[in-house]
């Protein structure tokens, strides 16, 4: 073991403490959605009949080949090809927007129905329906935040790259970004059936 | 194997797996996406919660020990950050749940 590689551990075991309170904190979400569902599983059905598997669908298939990508971005720098990597990069970048477009379209579809929180059309719908949506809103919003922040990321990564500060010898700021990539899209592998198959 | 080569190596070259591999993994998690949604709609009601739960945890499964690199890992603090996560969390649900359902 020398300096570097301690360094590098170093890294690791702050961005995997940093993983495990983030599993903490949408764990404590999933929880109450169970038990929310338990007390109104009628309610909870009519509900995620609403939501469209569709999109949900497409939403999973791109976050699991943004993960591929931001893997193989990695992979490609550690193996001296920085060009490569930044196009990897890139391309994680572009699905990440790409999700979010596609949420978006699904979020203003569920405006247009009336079902968002506090409005009229969703308030005269039993209480039960009111706290699947309540909470279909702020797990798929905070995990939209983790997208964006994500994009962020990635992209400081992209121009770091493409400027050579991170290298094949250092590239431990993409494989950490790369590593919170991966939980973004571990969380939304439990949204999905939670939300959009679970009838 | 791979792994093993990269295991001896400290911090020379690639750490993880090779790329290959990478996109063998991501043919599985699209294959596990598409089981899911068929078992989804075929209406099983709570065979379905289980195969649905139970694809998930084998999704993320393999994000954490390919993509993410857990696998091949030789730090035993990073190895046992995961399982301490992921028993605090199922202490939190077992608990609520032992308690709501016996009221």
């Amino acid at each position: 073991m020398n300096d570097r590689e301690d360094a590098h551990a170093g890294g690791r075991v702050g961005i995997w403490l940093f993983i495990s309170t983030e599993i903490i904190l949408f764990g404590g979400l999933f929880l109450l959605y169970s038990m929310y569902r338990l007390k109104n599983p009628v309610d909870f059905h009519a509900g995620s009949l609403e939501l469209n598997r569709v999109l949900g669908t497409l939403n999973t298939v791109i976050l699991i080949t943004c993960s591929l990508t931001v893997a193989l971005g990695i992979a490609a720098l550690e193996r001296g090809r920085p060009k490569q990597s930044a196009w990897f990069v890139a391309a994680t970048i572009a699905c990440a927007f790409g999700f979010l477009i596609v949420k978006a379209f699904e979020w203003t579809a569920k405006f247009h129905h009336g079902l968002y929180p506090n409005a009229p059309v969703l308030l005269s719908l039993p209480k039960g329906e009111n706290l699947f949506f309540g909470l279909y809103y702020m797990m798929t919003g905070l995990h939209g935040i983790h997208v964006l922040v994500g994009i962020g990321v990635l992209s400081v990564m992209l121009v770091r790259v493409l400027r050579g500060t991170i290298t094949p010898g250092n590239p431990i700021y993409l494989v950490n970004s790369g590593l919170y990539w991966h939980l973004v899209d571990m969380i939304w592998i439990f949204l999905f059936p939670l939300f959009y198959l679970i009838t | 194997m791979d792994a093993h080569a990269t295991r001896e190596m400290p911090n020379a070259g690639p750490q993880g797996p090779g790329m290959r591999s990478y996109v063998l993994v991501w043919g599985a998690l699209i294959l596990l996406t598409a089981t899911t949604v068929a078992v989804a709609g075929f209406n099983f009601q709570k065979i379905a919660i289980i195969v649905c739960l139970g694809i998930a945890a084998i999704k993320s499964t393999l994000v954490l020990f390919f993509f993410m690199h857990l696998r091949y890992e030789r730090r035993l603090i990073i190895k046992l950050l995961m399982p301490i996560a992921i028993a605090t969390l199922a202490i939190f649900i077992g608990l609520t749940f032992s308690d709501v359902i016996t009221r």
